[in-house]
């Protein structure tokens, strides 16, 4: 076969070589049908496989997440959910095809219901179609990707990214995606290489074929010539050695060249990040994304389930501050069972606290279990997209009622302080209504929504420029606003981690920053080449 | 054959009306019965299978809407008392109890 070349635009650097695994494949192949007695026996055995998947969560899952799996195992022991499917089969269809069928008309039954609730439940039968499908096509629903392979496909879910084994290497390349997409920023943070807008002919690509691909140069190469391995296997040496250079860098003390001190803190998006780095070189933990402990399975995890992750991570911290953010679903990070189906425009839709507070039964489960793992550290809790005064004063009131509540039982508690994200335009320009015990400015969702640029859309990603005179504008102004209430302002998006962005963001009067891990040494260099005593050049 | 036909009617109180947990708790109660029991919010023509979870919930019936149900075997009374008896405490697990579990501004 003869080495193929192919370049895309990069995501997140670094190199992967191994065989490609095609995303489409992993949902399995559909069937060819064509006996009906055996399709029906196939369609009957994956329902009730599917019924054998759940009913150990149901064992396991409390509240609303038992609920939830309590409604999808009745709706799929119904034989009424079955018959049409039956009758498709009948007339000659496939059982996954006639399964499919029968649901995409149930699915889009709920989804034109005027009831918020009602159309909620779209995703339950979503859940239930992918169930019975994958057990038809011979695939486990939750079956993890293969490790060490390069994942190549239209686009990845940040659900299957957290699902997938990333220690023995491997990479991402899609063919649609943005470098600026929740799974991007995802990548970047755990050093997986990914290249987006990649020309590929899938149906012409076989899962199994031997790939190289670099992250940087967004190139990837299939059936690669023994010569362009060993040129790669050179440069992936060569990054081995600059990141040993970084390495050296991460102890350093941040500051600029005219010594003034920087805070540089970690984002952290899964607990598995916390095993593959020391805290020692970051002032603390600016961000932790909560995403991951819900959306697992079809249930919302407990109070003691969450107690016990945020606890461990204060306890890895060793007393550094650890600033935990409130659920931020909706938008880009569905989860069934709770965020809205088919919301018009769910960027400006129900998101962030918005959610949280349109749901004080799960948003009350989470303070619940921060304050109880507030004793073991120095937890702080901050609230994303928050908008208005009022959804600050209505989320302290219910960590207050949680704590007063948790005093009330004698459980050990501590309420921690609350800060909130300044990514909606409103917040950022009238930053003096609220009163938050600090703020982190979140530049991916304040960049999108003062430019109107999608954030995932290829087409206007030039007009995505955190650096743009109205962004920087704004994040001066939230600086100067903390800096002169004596509270602290730090900005956690991706620009943090941008060496050219950094001058810009200290000169707008921002002392800390919030990256991912991987960027540590390079934000560090550039902090320290950076002189505030001179003017800009 | 001792079958008895009966008929009554209630209305759905829980805020969120006829969803997800309060019809599995509906149906399941339903098939604890003998007789077939039927349902519809008043006001439709079509009967539906109050066993059956995929058609009760298709009903998308919301707070506010009276349910009728009927049902005929030999435990017709029973079963309508029981799930006249439920529906009116808001689908609680116990009597008395009103459903405590709904968000308390949605």
């Amino acid at each position: 076969m003869d080495e193929r070349q192919i370049v895309g635009k990069p995501a997140s650097a670094g190199y992967a070589a191994g065989p490609v695994a095609l995303l489409s494949q992993t949902a399995g192949a559909p069937r060819t049908g064509g006996d009906r007695d055996i399709e029906m026996g196939a369609l009957d055995s994956a329902v009730a496989a599917a019924i054998d998947d759940l009913s150990p969560l149901a064992a396991k899952a409390e509240g609303d997440g038992a609920d939830i799996i309590a409604f999808q195992i009745a709706m799929l022991e119904d034989r009424a959910l079955v018959q049409p499917a039956y009758a498709d089969i009948e007339a000659g269809l496939s059982a996954d095809e006639a399964w499919r069928r029968a649901l995409d008309r149930q699915i889009s039954d709920y989804e034109s219901s005027a009831d918020d609730y009602f159309r909620a439940r779209a995703t339950d039968l979503t859940d239930i179609r992918g169930r019975v499908l994958a057990a038809l096509t011979g695939v486990k629903a939750d079956a993890p990707l293969p490790a060490g392979a390069i994942l190549v496909g239209e686009d990845l879910t940040p659900s299957r990214f957290l699902s997938t084994d990333w220690s023995r290497g491997g990479g991402i390349v899609l063919t649609r995606g943005s470098a600026s997409s929740h799974v991007a920023t995802l990548a970047r943070a755990r050093g997986v290489p990914m290249i987006v807008g990649a020309p590929l002919d899938l149906g012409k690509l076989a899962s199994g074929t031997q790939a190289l691909l670099d992250g940087e140069n967004a190139t990837l190469w299939l059936n690669p010539a023994p010569s362009t391995v060993h040129s790669l296997t050179g440069r992936e040496g060569a990054t081995a050695a600059v990141r040993i250079e970084e390495d050296e860098r991460r102890l350093l003390p941040a500051a600029t060249a005219d010594g003034t001190a920087i805070g540089v803190y970690a984002n952290i998006s899964d607990l598995g990040e916390i095993a593959s780095f020391d805290i020692g070189g970051f002032h603390g933990v600016g961000l932790v994304r909560t995403e991951f402990l819900f959306g697992r399975g079809s249930r919302l995890p407990s109070e003691d389930e969450q107690y016990v992750a945020y606890r461990g991570l204060a306890e890895w911290a060793r007393g550094k501050p650890v600033t935990i953010r409130t659920l931020d679903a909706g938008a880009d990070k569905p989860i069934p069972g709770l965020t809205l189906a088919q919301e018009t425009n769910p960027f400006l839709g129900l998101r962030g606290v918005r959610l949280s507070l349109a749901r004080p039964d799960v948003f009350r489960v989470q303070l619940r279990a921060l304050c109880r793992a507030a004793v073991h550290g120095a937890i702080e809790i901050m609230l994303p997209m928050v908008s208005v005064p009022g959804e600050v004063e209505q989320a302290r009131r219910y960590l207050r009622e949680e704590a007063q509540a948790l005093s009330a039982l004698g459980v050990a508690y501590r309420e921690p302080s609350l800060g909130i994200m300044v990514e909606v335009p409103a917040a950022a320009i009238a930053i003096e209504r609220f009163d938050a015990d600090f703020f982190s400015i979140g530049s991916n969702d304040l960049t999108q929504y003062v430019m109107a640029a999608a954030r995932d859309d290829s087409a206007v990603g030039s007009l995505n420029d955190p650096m743009d005179p109205a962004v920087l504008r704004l994040i001066a102004q939230v600086a100067a606003h903390a800096k002169a209430t004596n509270r602290k302002a730090s900005l956690c998006g991706d620009a943090a981690a941008e060496p050219t962005y950094i001058e810009s963001l200290l000169r707008a009067g921002l002392r800390v920053l919030s990256i991912a891990p991987a960027a540590l040494g390079r934000v560090k260099e550039a902090i320290a080449r950076v002189d505030l005593s001179r003017s800009a050049t | 054959m001792n079958d008895k036909i009966a008929e009554l009617s209630a209305t759905l109180a829980n805020p969120l009306g006829l969803h997800a947990r309060p019809s599995v708790k509906l149906t399941r109660l339903a098939k604890t019965f003998a007789s077939e029991i039927e349902m519809r919010p008043a006001g439709e023509e079509t009967w539906i299978d109050a066993k059956s979870i995929v058609k009760v919930m298709a009903v998308k019936a919301t707070k506010g809407v009276i349910l009728q149900f009927r049902a005929k075997g030999s435990d017709a009374d029973e079963a309508l008392a029981a799930l006249k008896a439920l529906v009116l405490r808001g689908f609680a697990e116990d009597p008395g109890l009103s459903e405590q579990t709904e968000p308390l501004n949605g």
